[in-house]
């Protein structure tokens, strides 16, 4: 793995009786979409939890861009450029679509602790912002509180704020969940662009997007990794099709 | 900003007739009312910094009058002493406030909802219950205060005018500093938290060092809010800390308005006007009905009180302040 950004080697977590996840193993090369995908309760959230840094694994190490962050807290490894969506949408209501991804810039651009100049002011923090929403096409609603927003433009408002920390990988939780084929379409689209310049690790239950985007996939289930390879080796893979038999249809159809 | 809706239009008046407000009293020789809007300005400061974390931060502390408490005793304890100079008594209330906030702080924002709630009262209490241990400095029965904080010449706190504009200066500069506090990067950091402290920590804000700040700041300002109503009242016992206190302190906020900085001040105006006012309201209702004013009925202030206050929290969200501000949006 000579140009791995994220190694994870032997991550292990349980809850109680279950193992969420099973002496996982993962290499996510610099440059590539790489797709994680799996049955329900296959342990992708628990997964993506702890690269993120919100679950302590019980055991393995997650290495990123070449240090290991098996015990970095959260916001740090946001601060090394490994950078998160939601599953389900995770903003913050009180404000304009514009100030959430302000925060997002203000996270990367140095301590807070300024405490006179009126932050909205700062155009340091809102030109970067402004340039975020026209990335995911929301920039004619900067001004616009989230409350009076849709499904579909808050999704795009996550996958927003996470391109304004300027990382160098994306973890995308099912960045479709909850849309329309329409807004699918879009947010396919918007990844295809993203994959040019960043690395992305993406979750998703949607094979299309899956398979369209993926330059590897790696099959989760009950915690393990069953295989891992490019999209069309993962549709030839008989594990794999055993494991999605009730959804073969989806996997071999694409 | 400058624009006249309503809402400012009721915060300017109410800033000139604050300021006004010791002219009209000297000429009329009504000294009740300058003590009373003496104190709703020195309350007012504490729940303006009461508001900075809970308001704005989401942290609703039921302890805040502790700090009422330690800024006061630092007076107290210190004038007892025979250490009359404000340049001494009030950076100890300042500090030893600050240091408080800073431990409480440190401990109880590790919890969240109910559980901060909680250990923010528990300590509260227990600075009360510590206070009421000071034998020597009266327990139970308090403490008199016999000589106000000693400052340089013209700035003499004996005189009832001029602490009342010191009382009055120190709530605007307080005021400025959380609007300032609050728009600025330290601010949205503070309001992220409080509006997804799980998004802010995944976007890369250290939150907990953030809001540990925040807290810090907001008892440190009302350690000095208690250094003066030690000095108001030339007197200081436990009860200035007990947990109706602290509740005093939310209901001002609430009542005022949570979301800007003066609504606070303007829900201490409302509060402590409606307790002096209703008692004499209803022994005047009373009279009118029954031609003489029945025995004990001021007492039943309170029941006219709480309603209101639930009407307010029911159908107005945002306090007064925010009931005046809905127009300006239509």
């Amino acid at each position: 793995m000579a140009d791995a950004l994220l190694t994870v080697d032997g991550l292990t977590k349980r809850f109680g009786g279950v193992v969420a996840s099973d002496n996982v193993r993962l290499d996510v090369t610099r440059g590539e979409l790489h797709a994680i995908i799996g049955p329900n309760g296959a342990g992708k959230t628990t997964l993506i939890g702890q690269l993120a840094g919100e679950i302590v694994p019980d055991a393995g190490r997650i290495h990123f861009g070449g240090q290991d962050i098996t015990a970095l807290p959260v916001h740090g490894r946001s601060l090394m450029g490994l950078a998160r969506t939601f599953q389900i949408t995770s903003l913050f209501p009180h404000f304009t679509a514009l100030d959430n991804v302000a925060l997002a810039v203000q996270a990367h651009a140095g301590h807070s602790f300024r405490l006179w100049r009126p932050a909205r002011a700062e155009n340091e923090l809102q030109e970067p912002a402004r340039a975020a929403l026209e990335r995911v096409g929301l920039g004619h609603r900067a001004n616009t509180m989230l409350g009076s927003m849709s499904h579909g433009e808050h999704r795009q408002l996550e996958l927003g704020m996470a391109l304004a920390s300027k990382p160098s990988m994306l973890l995308l939780d099912e960045p479709m969940a909850g849309l329309g084929p329409d807004e699918s379409a879009r947010m396919v689209k918007t990844l295809r662009e993203l994959k040019r310049e960043l690395t992305i690790l993406l979750i998703e239950h949607d094979m299309e997007a899956v398979f369209a985007l993926a330059d590897r996939i790696t099959v989760l289930v009950y915690g393990r990794t069953i295989a891992s390879g490019t999209p069309a080796e993962i549709r030839a893979n008989p594990d794999v099709r055993q494991a999605y038999l009730g959804e073969q249809q989806a996997v071999t159809h694409v | 900003m400058a624009q006249l809706t309503p809402r400012n239009v009721l915060v300017a008046t109410l800033l000139v007739l604050l300021a006004l407000l010791p002219v009209y009293c000297t000429v009329t020789g009504n000294y009740f009312l300058m003590s009373l809007f003496t104190r709703i300005l020195i309350l007012g400061m504490a729940a303006v910094s009461l508001n900075l974390i809970m308001g704005f931060g989401g942290m609703v502390s039921f302890g805040h009058a502790a700090y009422l408490g330690i800024g006061g005793y630092a007076v107290g304890i210190l004038a007892k002493e025979g250490i009359n100079s404000g340049f001494i008594q009030w950076p100890v209330a300042v500090l030893v406030s600050a240091l408080f906030a800073l431990g409480v702080g440190a401990l109880s924002l590790r919890t969240r909802g109910v559980y901060f709630i909680m250990i923010t009262l528990a300590f509260a209490q227990m600075v009360y219950y510590v206070a009421i241990g000071l034998d020597r400095y009266g327990g139970d029965d308090g403490l008199t205060i016999h000589k106000r904080s000693e400052f340089f010449n013209p700035l003499n706190l004996s005189n009832r005018t001029i602490f009342y504009y010191l009382c009055f200066a120190l709530l605007m500069v307080t005021v400025y500093l959380v609007w300032r506090l609050v728009h600025s990067r330290f601010g949205m950091a503070i309001q992220g938290a409080r509006s997804n402290d799980r998004r802010m920590r995944a976007i890369g804000f250290p939150t907990y060092r953030y809001k540990l700040t925040c807290f810090v700041i907001a008892g440190t300002i009302c350690g000095l809010a208690g250094a003066l109503l030690a000095n108001h009242t030339s007197f200081i016992n436990p009860s200035i800390m007990f947990w109706t206190r602290s509740g005093d302190l939310i209901v001002m906020a609430v009542l005022g308005g949570m979301g800007t900085v003066f609504g606070p001040v303007i829900g201490a105006i409302a509060l402590l006007v409606l307790e002096e006012a209703l008692p004499i309201l209803i022994g005047g209702a009373s009279q009118l009905v029954t031609g003489h004013e029945v025995q004990g009925a001021r007492e039943y202030w309170q029941l006219i009180l709480g309603p209101m206050l639930l009407l307010i929290v029911l159908f107005a969200r945002g306090g007064i302040d925010g009931l005046l501000a809905r127009p300006s949006r239509g």
